[in-house]
């Protein structure tokens, strides 16, 4: 990793060698991380690996226990601007008065105290033209509990995008999806970093959705990683050092199918119960 | 029937200052316990709602037993079981048993507080099925207070509610400060729930701070139309409530629950039949 010369923009993600503990179990340190504008980041890792503790550092929710974060150039903050965040789908409740509309608008002004009666034109107006980016407008008005899967994860990428984030955090963002949802969804967040130069992170145990997509990894297993391009990480090579047994990575059909790696991706954390 | 239903001398009685007060007491318990509802309903706290009114009414029978105020021993004892509930019972499995068990405990000390209370009969019984007789202006002075501070809050932290309510994941993500808003929503229903209690008692406060939330969530999808319903729904099911039981000289809560009830009915049934004919 090279560092950023003063002339260009600072990079959308930087991270100077940070590292997290809970107690005495290191999750990672050492880490020294720039996300440019416009990459398109992959962090993969078996569970517990502190991907989504990654996340959190970012979203300034879990302070680093040494080095620093910055995104765009600031220091991360719990609810700082310039962040859309996708979370993986999850049913919403059913009995929530709220339609798609609703749920959008939340992600540009719902962290805001006061009753927001200024600029209700502008925010209608940012908020269509979200739901018309990922072709929404159709279940704009439909209450969000009775949507399917696929449809609310749709809003997902509208209400991150609202707020017109220089960074978009996705935490498994297609899991639970069926392939095509998961084809459709990760085509809107590829053509909004393409559009607005917005630095992608993904979160994901599974990199084959996203595999063309994809301009770097982030490897984390066991306090130890590797950041690469997928060429460069995605190897028996490499894998079988970060696991320290014998992975095989075998190319199948333009897939990656990895062997031997310990890989269970039943359960995964939640934002708040991470411990 | 003609005991449950009558309007003889009701004119009378609109004349009367206890009356009055009992009418505006219905008002400002409407407008409170419907502004609140839909989100009552939305984070699943009917449990928490019925423990909180117990503990109202364990503070009330304390009040009573010590001779202060009713609706000041009724806040206190809501508050503090709000609290409890806000701050122990994050955790959706851990919530219902520790409401039981708060629930339990302060119903039985309120049995045993009334028990050692040796004043008038209708004062124990108020608590439990309410009584409009029980408003009188101090309890309006309170009343008022207690309307402005929810309603203010409300104004003020609502859409962050709405946020950490529907999308917690999200909201967290945000910078949304979920594990304060709790325990602060939770006050706010205790509030509500210890103005309710004297007016339709404590085993009843779920008739003005659950069904019309419930009703709402039939018919619209939209926050802000659903608050309005409510709210209509509760002013409807007090008033209505409080002008049924006057001439009969019953209990308020029958009327209101039974008010709020029949809303509820219509309600989901106008929400089926619109939802058949999108499906048509």
């Amino acid at each position: 990793m090279t560092a950023t010369p003063p002339t260009a923009p600072p990079a959308a993600v930087a991270l100077r060698d940070a590292r997290v503990a809970f107690g005495r179990r290191v999750l990672w340190e050492g880490l020294d991380l720039d996300v440019r504008p416009g990459e398109f980041l992959a962090v993969l890792g078996p569970n517990g690996s502190g991907k989504t503790t990654l996340l959190r550092v970012l979203l300034g929710l879990q302070p680093l226990d040494a080095g620093e974060v910055r995104i765009a150039g600031e220091p991360a903050r719990r609810g700082g601007g310039g962040i859309g965040y996708i979370p993986q789908q999850k049913a919403l409740v059913e009995d929530m008065p709220l339609r798609g509309a609703d749920l959008v608008g939340l992600g540009l002004d719902g962290h805001r105290f006061g009753p927001g009666l200024r600029g209700r034109a502008e925010r209608r107006r940012r908020v269509a033209a979200a739901l018309e980016a990922v072709g929404a407008t159709s279940y704009a008005r439909s209450p969000v509990g009775r949507l399917s899967g696929g449809e609310q994860q749709r809003l997902r990428v509208a209400q991150a995008l609202v707020g017109d984030p220089r960074v978009l955090l996705c935490d498994e963002p297609l899991l639970s999806l069926d392939l095509a949802h998961q084809r459709t969804v990760s085509r809107l967040i590829d053509e909004r970093r393409r559009a607005a130069d917005t630095a992608v992170v993904f979160v994901t145990h599974e990199i084959n959705p996203i595999l063309p997509l994809v301009s770097r990894v982030l490897y984390l297993v066991g306090g130890r990683f590797r950041i690469g391009t997928p060429d460069e990480v995605m190897t028996s090579e490499t894998l079988s050092e970060l696991y320290r047994t014998d992975v095989e990575v075998v190319r199948v059909q333009g897939r990656l199918v990895v062997v031997g790696a310990e890989d269970q991706h039943a359960h995964h954390d939640a934002l708040e119960s991470v411990t | 029937m003609s005991r449950l239903f009558g309007f003889e001398g009701v004119g009378e009685l609109l004349g009367l200052p206890f009356v009055q007060n009992a009418f505006l007491a219905a008002a400002l318990l409407g407008l409170v316990a419907g502004a609140l509802a839909p989100l009552v309903v939305a984070r699943g706290m009917g449990f928490a709602v019925h423990g909180t009114a117990e503990l109202a009414f364990t503070g009330g029978a304390a009040a009573l037993l010590i001779g202060i105020s009713v609706s000041v021993g009724a806040v206190v004892g809501a508050v503090v079981a709000g609290l409890v509930f806000g701050v122990l019972g994050l955790r959706q499995r851990e919530r219902d048993s520790v409401i039981g068990v708060v629930l339990a405990f302060g119903l039985g000390l309120g049995v045993l507080l009334l028990a050692l209370y040796e004043g008038r009969a209708s004062n124990k019984f108020g608590l439990l099925t309410g009584s409009i007789v029980s408003v009188d202006s101090s309890n309006i002075a309170v009343l008022v207070s207690v309307t402005i501070v929810v309603l203010a809050t409300l104004a003020v932290v609502y859409r962050p509610l709405l946020f950490a309510s529907a999308d917690p994941d999200v909201a967290v993500a945000r910078g949304v400060p979920t594990r304060v808003l709790s325990p602060l929503f939770a006050v706010l229903v205790a509030l509500t729930t210890a103005l309710a209690v004297p007016i339709v008692g404590a085993i009843l406060v779920l008739s003005v701070t659950i069904i019309p939330g419930a009703a709402a969530a039939r018919v619209t999808s939209n926050p802000l139309t659903a608050t309005v319903l409510a709210i209509g729904i509760a002013e409807l099911s007090l008033l209505g409530g409080t002008l049924l039981s006057l001439a009969p000289g019953l209990p308020i809560s029958g009327y209101v629950a039974t008010i709020a009830f029949l809303a509820y009915l219509v309600c989901r049934l106008v929400g089926r039949v619109r939802g058949r004919l999108r499906a048509a």
